[in-house]
């Protein structure tokens, strides 16, 4: 299988304001056309400014994010992003039918994929009412559909179910990878939480606190088909979930 | 129907106080108000609704569209470039601390106390501080959330200058709008004070200098009018304009 994402001796330093923040030692990795791999690492690890670098939003300090060999300098294309501030993400002056569409419409039949795509997160009742007039976890599929629509072939997520409750959460966890094995895109999701990152992922990177390295890298050894209750009672599940933990404990800790 | 009654209760209340004050007070400078209603069709004929009030009316819209779409394109310009801004920002304080009317000797040394060019000059240049600086605000008020995902999403130059920064501005593009338009009426009556010998405010001026209390005060009346009535347009199009503005924050004020 060929390399996807390859994120080489990444550091990033903010600087300004009169301090640096070394939010990024020293980062590397690499992710596979077609997986899902999951990263976690105590709040302020440094995620999101991850993300960002591989999103080209951001320019690093040092090292090198690579796309399918090439050089990550702009947003590459081909490349989604799910915010985790997914409420600030959408257009509040644009219906969620357009929201979905606005990247879209020079393309072909950008409509029927904007249908398609609400469809496949059960939106199509609210495509024509305004983000702001529904709930965070109907938003949040939003910024998803949004991102399907795209048809990118890396979608990144941020800790995107943060702050939905449980069961919408579970329904989103369910959503993803039944549209991830659909779609066969390579996705990288951010979440701290632990329980999230096993049943998600196939792999699971586990930061170390700020100034951030890759702790641990791993493999989460379920069957491909997860369902919420029989995967997340599983033995294998809690086997490598406290692994997880006890990794994400010690991050804490080395601080 | 309650709100409309409301909104007509207290101007009725004080259109009777002024016309029963007046008849009683017998002041040669407040005439009755049933005389100054009496000479109004006379002294607002067919001759001076052409030849004044529309002339004038027709200066300021002028004057405030030149307002309109020069400060929108040069406060988009400014508030998205950091050095143009930088570079911008001492000659806008200089020009904002200028009274308008001040500059209307200097202009018509340019332009000619009499013909149309310094009065529409005067209200562009009066207009244009306010739209300028409340764009240049609006401008950088846009979500970074919102920016990272158009750029994200790749977003050409137009999507980007239509559906991120000129929506995102457009709260505070309407704020500036609507204290330009009472400068511009203000700007419409001084401009014609100087030297001009038609146009509404010129000829209230004459009324005055005449002594002719009561058509002065018509035309007091006729002023008033078009101010209630240039609001109530200006309230519709900001109604259509910023509908998901107002529901937002009302969804926000309720959640
Ligand atoms: N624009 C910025 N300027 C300066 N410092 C920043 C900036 N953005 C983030 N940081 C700092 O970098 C560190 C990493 O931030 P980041 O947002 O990437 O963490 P995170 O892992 O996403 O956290 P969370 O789980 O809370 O979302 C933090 O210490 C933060 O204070
Ligand atoms: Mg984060």
């Amino acid at each position: 299988m060929a390399v996807s994402l390859d994120v080489d001796g990444l550091a990033k330093t903010y600087t300004g304001h009169g301090r640096d923040v070394e939010a990024i030692r020293d980062l590397t990795f690499k992710v596979q056309q077609g997986e899902l791999v999951c990263v976690v690492g105590p709040s302020g690890a440094g995620k999101t400014t991850l993300l960002r670098c591989i999103a080209g939003l951001l320019d690093s300090s040092g090292g090198q994010v690579r796309l399918d060999g090439v050089p990550v300098t702009e947003p590459p294309p081909g490349m989604a992003v799910v915010f985790q501030e997914y409420g600030r993400s959408l257009f509040p002056w644009l219906t969620v039918r357009k929201n979905v569409e606005l990247p879209i419409k020079s393309r072909p039949a950008f409509r029927k994929s904007a249908e398609a795509a609400l469809e496949a997160v059960g939106l199509s009742d609210s495509a024509d009412a305004h983000p702001w007039q529904l709930s965070g976890g109907m938003q949040q599929r939003v910024a998803i559909a949004r991102a399907i629509a795209y048809e990118p072939s890396v979608l990144l997520m941020d800790e995107p179910f943060a702050a939905v409750d449980a069961q919408t959460r579970a329904d989103l966890e369910d959503l993803v990878r039944t549209l991830w094995r659909r779609l066969g895109i390579t996705i990288v999701f951010v979440t701290h939480d632990i329980d999230e990152s096993v049943y998600l992922g196939q792999r699971v990177l586990v930061l170390s606190n700020r100034p951030t390295t890759v702790l641990a890298d791993v493999p989460v050894d379920l069957p491909e088909e997860r369902t919420q209750l029989e995967t997340r009672s599983s033995p294998a599940f809690a086997e490598i979930r406290s692994q997880v933990w006890t990794l994400v404990q010690q991050a804490k800790k080395d601080s | 129907m309650r709100r409309v009654l409301l909104a007509v209760a207290l101007p009725a209340v004080l259109i009777a106080v002024w016309w029963v004050v007046s008849a009683l007070a017998g002041s040669f400078f407040w005439p009755p108000l049933s005389t100054v209603l009496a000479v109004f069709p006379e002294t607002w004929n067919a001759d001076r609704i052409v030849g004044d009030v529309l002339p004038s009316l027709a200066r300021l819209a002028i004057g405030y569209l030149i307002a309109l779409v020069g400060g929108v394109v040069l406060g988009v310009a400014i508030g998205s470039f950091r050095t143009l801004r930088a570079m911008a920002e001492p000659v806008l304080e200089f020009f904002r601390a200028l009274p308008p009317p001040v500059l209307i000797p200097v202009i018509a040394l340019f332009a000619g106390y009499t013909g149309w060019t310094s009065k529409i000059v005067t209200i562009a240049l009066g207009c244009l501080w306010p739209i300028l600086l409340n764009t240049v605000d609006g401008v950088r008020s846009v979500d970074e959330v919102l920016r990272d995902t158009a750029r994200s999403y790749r977003l050409g130059p137009v999507d980007r200058f239509l559906h991120v920064v000129l929506r995102g501005a457009s709260p505070r593009i309407v704020t500036g709008a609507r204290q330009a338009l009472s400068i511009g009426v203000i700007l419409m009556v001084i401009s014609e004070l100087f030297g001009a010998n038609r146009g509404l405010g010129a000829t209230i001026v004459q009324f005055q200098r005449g002594f002719e209390v009561p058509e002065m005060w018509t035309g007091i009346i006729l002023l008033g009018l078009l101010g209630v009535v240039l609001s109530v347009l200006f309230r519709l199009v900001e109604n259509w304009t910023l509908a998901w503005y107002h529901g937002q924050r009302q969804a926000e004020r309720k959640g």
